[in-house]
């Protein structure tokens, strides 16, 4: 089956801000790699979970896949058609092809606007001003929940959750096949996630669409993805099946994210992975795997040695030499 | 009563009807917001109806009644020539009002649209515009108007040509900072993400959340136009006589003071009044539209 | 029943006087912490927990009006106290810790100037202060700390500042630690090695302290006693077990069911609660949670339920909990 989007060797840089001392130092190298080499795919209906903590670089990735940010490197492919460096007309099409949601939800809705123009901007950038706006608006109010009166309501008068659907109204307006939604029950009550999540996945059942989550909430991941890949440090360490994930995790990051979240329950006994240390700066790559630094299980190759992807099975793969899990 | 207009009312203050209302009221319970707003009101109203309220002709000279105090036919006097004082300042009035807001609309106008445009292009149109404000700006002000006058000579529209030129650069900084202070707001992200292009970004979303401290702030620089008018004219550097501005009938009445004050006074008291009108109107505007101030559950 | 009391809120009622009316910020609000415990405080948004704890240091804004009741600090009522007193208590005997560390931190001081300035009512020398500076580094985990004295906050991460935040926090040994949502905004593998670090320095030093968090799990496993709010109300009470494992309010349930790290199996179809809280300007007759809750009976939208204690430090305002006595 052919994916709807693919990533392929993705690499997306910045400048950093060192570059004078990069200049008095002579061989260092005054960029550095926000996402490095990532190579993903996302079939049509089917909702795929980047996971990754602060400085992981998903939000970079998501942000270049449609066009806010250059990678430097690689190629991203919708439906087959390579989107880095297409002239600014196709790209604004292809804008209104992806729905996007963005992380905070008040905030990504522009405050001086009614929600009714909000929802009807999509359709007035892209030239779409022949069909009826306000029934439009109304049919996309409806399709998530919320009642006709929010039209004439601004932004800062809605709760983080009725914020949120808005966003995903907009993300819908004009049929896209694909959505990327950015923490998507970031800022939103435990009780009202679950609507959100539940909405998302109504329309996707009724719509057929495919959806992108970048969160670094496992327990939405392992609710409503299909597949999950995990991010550090600019790379995908491991991806494949969600489920598959969650019971036989093999890269050791993903045992610690998954052993990390704390559970609700004051006798919970968790076999926890800690790590130690922070990520490190983008600026000092340590050598060898990138991860061996904080790795509980580290190895003396891990220190120098690059691991490269090892195919687990048709759908499932990481990058490390000492996989756990791997029988 | 929603809003699906997508053309933008530039003079609009922030937020729709209701919050114009709400702001209106809250600057009314200031004592010196209500005072400003008076003032500015009553200045307003009687540079408008200037033709109505007069009582004699502004221009009309008559030896006999020269340098008469205030009595009941001349409400504020007469100056050296018999002219009655009281219309040549309400016409005086809609003079220093037509300079002023015409000057700094303009200057509202082309100052808001570079700074936009600074804030939200590309760098190195960031730095021209930058550059040429910055150029404009270190020339002293009096030197710029001397240097007009000379070659253009006094004038009303001098006067303004001054005004429009030097306002540009503090308008067009402020928007601008402002405008690369939203660039990399979550909304405008979320625009960009939809397909909108730069001009529409910076008209439709920008723009409007830009805007309310400019407004503010050109009002305030209303009184510091009147007064910059006041003074060339009182040099005799801006209109030509016999033309009835402020600063006109304050230069005659400066050169008489030891006859009779009047004149003096009646000229310099609308100056005064007017400042301090939108003075205090525009600051208690700031405050009240200061979002820290409001308190708001 | 607890020895002693570091703090206890008795009947405290806040409102906020606003255009739309007196909106009833807390409503008969009771709480105490026990001396050298760790109490947690559980609610959503608009549940009233920023009021409550900007009522107990003083911070309340200007439209805030209390009309009832005494928060008993060491002793003497906090309430009663004048802007000076609270000053000398503040940082000294109650210390704080929010979500973003930067409401604590100066970006333009290096944390050393701020680690030593906020000794200034101490009577020891520099070198001291600094000495005690760098203890305090260290015992929340900043690696080197003597180098880094020079530093800005803007040159440590996120996790980094957060416990630097701490250490000034804890530098004055206080009596009680308010944590406002501090490890929200932090990863899952950051929120455990800092949960942790919390939970040690707490042991050692014997304070106390109020958490604030939305994150069950979280509470699960650093908290000793649990406070549940709900609508600006106290909707429950009691230890960390009875809250986890007998909870009574429907609330308290209902919000347990919610979080998707308790739900053991994948679903797409995650529970919610549906509605939203009240209008606190106009409260409804009865009991604040009746219009969302699954198990009303008719008495709950007509009477405000009292508290009934249900065993020991466990307390519930429900109807249905003081109809049937638990064993």
């Amino acid at each position: 089956m052919k994916p709807l989007l693919e990533l392929k060797d993705l690499r997306v840089r910045f400048r950093s801000r060192s570059s004078l001392s990069a200049l008095i130092n002579g061989d260092r190298d005054p960029f550095v790699d926000a996402v490095n080499s990532v190579s993903l795919q996302i079939g049509e209906g089917e909702t795929y979970g980047l996971v990754g903590e602060s400085g992981s670089g998903k939000t970079t990735l998501a942000r270049s896949i449609i066009g806010l940010v250059k990678p430097q490197e690689g190629s991203i492919r919708y439906d087959g058609t390579e989107i880095i460096g297409m002239p600014s007309s196709q790209m604004k099409k292809f804008r209104g092809i992806v729905g996007t949601m963005f992380q905070d939800p008040v905030g990504s809705l522009s405050p001086r606007m009614t929600i009714r123009s909000l929802l009807a901007e999509p359709f007035k950038i892209h030239g779409m001003t022949g069909r009826d706006l306000g029934q439009e608006v109304n049919r996309l109010l409806e399709m998530v929940g919320l009642n006709r009166d929010f039209g004439s309501r601004h932004p800062h008068q809605l709760s983080g959750g009725q914020a949120r659907r808005v966003g995903v109204a907009r993300a819908l307006a004009l049929n896209p096949k694909l959505i990327i939604a950015d923490e998507p029950t970031a800022g939103l009550d435990v009780s009202v996630q679950g609507e959100i999540l539940n909405l998302l996945d109504k329309l996707q059942a009724e719509l057929g669409i495919s959806i992108l989550v970048i969160t670094h909430n496992l327990n939405v991941v392992r609710h409503i993805t299909d597949r999950m890949g995990i991010m550090y440090f600019g790379r995908i360490v491991e991806q494949g099946p969600t489920s598959t994930m969650f019971d036989q995790p093999s890269h050791p990051y993903t045992l610690a994210l998954l052993s990390a979240n704390p559970e609700p329950d004051p006798d919970a006994v968790i076999d926890r992975l800690e790590l130690q240390g922070e990520v490190p700066s983008l600026l000092n790559r340590p050598p060898g795997c990138e991860f061996h630094p904080r790795c509980p299980f580290v190895e003396d190759n891990c220190k120098s040695t690059f691991p490269e992807i090892t195919q687990l099975s048709d759908d499932h793969s990481y990058r490390c030499h000492h996989p756990r899990h791997v029988e | 009563m929603s809003d699906t207009t997508t053309r933008l009312d530039t003079t609009q203050l922030p937020g729709n009807w209701q919050n114009f209302r709400r702001a209106l009221k809250r600057v009314l319970r200031e004592p010196l917001g209500a005072l400003g707003l008076t003032l500015v009101v009553f200045v307003l109203v009687s540079a408008i109806g200037a033709d109505w309220f007069s009582s004699h002709e502004p221009n009309k000279i008559d030896i006999k009644s020269k340098l008469q105090p205030p009595s009941a036919e001349h409400i504020l006097g007469t100056d050296q020539l018999g002219r009655d004082i009281y219309s040549r300042v309400l016409v005086g009035g809609q003079i220093a009002l037509k300079v002023s807001l015409v000057s700094i609309g303009i200057a509202l106008v082309i100052g808001l649209s570079l700074g936009l445009i600074a804030g939200f292009g590309p760098r190195w149109l960031d730095n021209s515009l930058m550059l040429l404000f910055d150029s404009v700006r270190s020339f002293p002000t009096v030197m710029f108007a001397l240097a007009v006058v000379t070659l253009f000579g006094p004038s009303l529209n001098t006067v303004m040509i001054v005004v429009i030129v030097t306002q540009i650069p503090i308008y067009g900084r402020m928007v601008r900072s402002q405008t690369l202070a939203l660039r990399d707001a979550e909304f405008i992200l979320a625009e960009r993400a939809l397909g909108a292009g730069f001009f529409r970004i910076i008209g439709m979303h920008m723009l409007p959340n830009v805007i309310g401290p400019l407004l503010i702030l050109a009002s305030m620089d209303i009184p510091f136009v009147i007064t910059i008018e006041a003074g060339l004219s009182f040099l005799g550097m801006g209109v030509r006589p016999p033309t009835p501005s402020w600063g006109t009938i304050l230069n005659d009445g400066y050169s008489y003071i030891y006859n009779t004050p009047w004149p003096v006074i009646a000229g310099g008291i609308p100056v005064i009044l007017t400042t301090l009108g939108f003075t205090f109107l525009g600051e208690s505007l700031r405050d009240v539209f200061d979002p820290k101030l409001r308190k708001e559950i | 029943m607890a020895t002693e009391n570091v703090l206890e809120i008795s009947k405290l009622n806040v409102g906020f006087a606003t255009e739309r009316g007196m909106l009833k910020a807390l409503r008969d609000v009771d709480l105490s912490i026990p001396v050298g415990s760790i109490v947690g405080v559980v609610g959503e948004s608009g549940c009233g927990k920023s009021t409550m704890i900007n009522a107990i240091i003083g911070l309340l804004a200007h439209n805030a009006r209390v009309s009832s009741g005494s928060i008993v600090f060491e002793g003497s009522d906090l309430l009663q106290k004048s802007e000076r007193e609270l000053r000398d208590i503040r940082g000294t005997r109650i210390s704080m810790v929010f979500q973003d560390p930067m409401v604590s931190l100066n970006p333009v001081l290096s944390i050393g100037t701020q680690m030593i300035d906020i000794q200034y009512r101490d009577a020891i020398s520099k070198a001291q202060k600094r000495a005690r500076s760098i203890e305090m580094l260290n015992r929340v985990g900043i690696p080197d700390p003597e180098s880094r004295l020079n530093n800005y906050p803007h040159q440590f991460s996120g996790g980094m500042r957060q416990r630097i935040a701490i250490a000034m926090a804890l530098q004055a040994e206080p009596a009680l630690l308010i944590a406002d949502e501090p490890t929200t905004a932090l990863d899952a593998t950051l929120e455990v090695q800092i949960i942790h670090r919390l939970r040690d320095l707490q042991h050692s030093m014997g304070c106390s302290i109020l958490f604030i968090s939305h994150h069950l799990g979280v509470i699960a496993e650093l908290c000793d006693y649990v406070v549940v709010m709900y609508g600006g109300e106290v909707v429950e009470r009691g230890t960390v077990r009875d809250i986890f494992h007998r909870p009574a309010h429907p609330y308290t349930c209902k919000l347990l069911e919610c979080d998707p790290a308790r739900i053991v199996e994948t679903t797409r179809s995650l529970p919610t609660i549906p509605g939203e809280i009240p209008d606190l300007a106009n409260l409804p007759r009865g009991c604040i949670f009746a219009d969302r809750c699954d198990r009303k009976i008719d008495i709950c939208s007509e009477v405000a339920p009292s508290t009934s204690e249900l065993a020991g430090h466990h307390w519930t305002r429900c109807h249905l909990a003081a109809a049937e006595p638990t064993a």
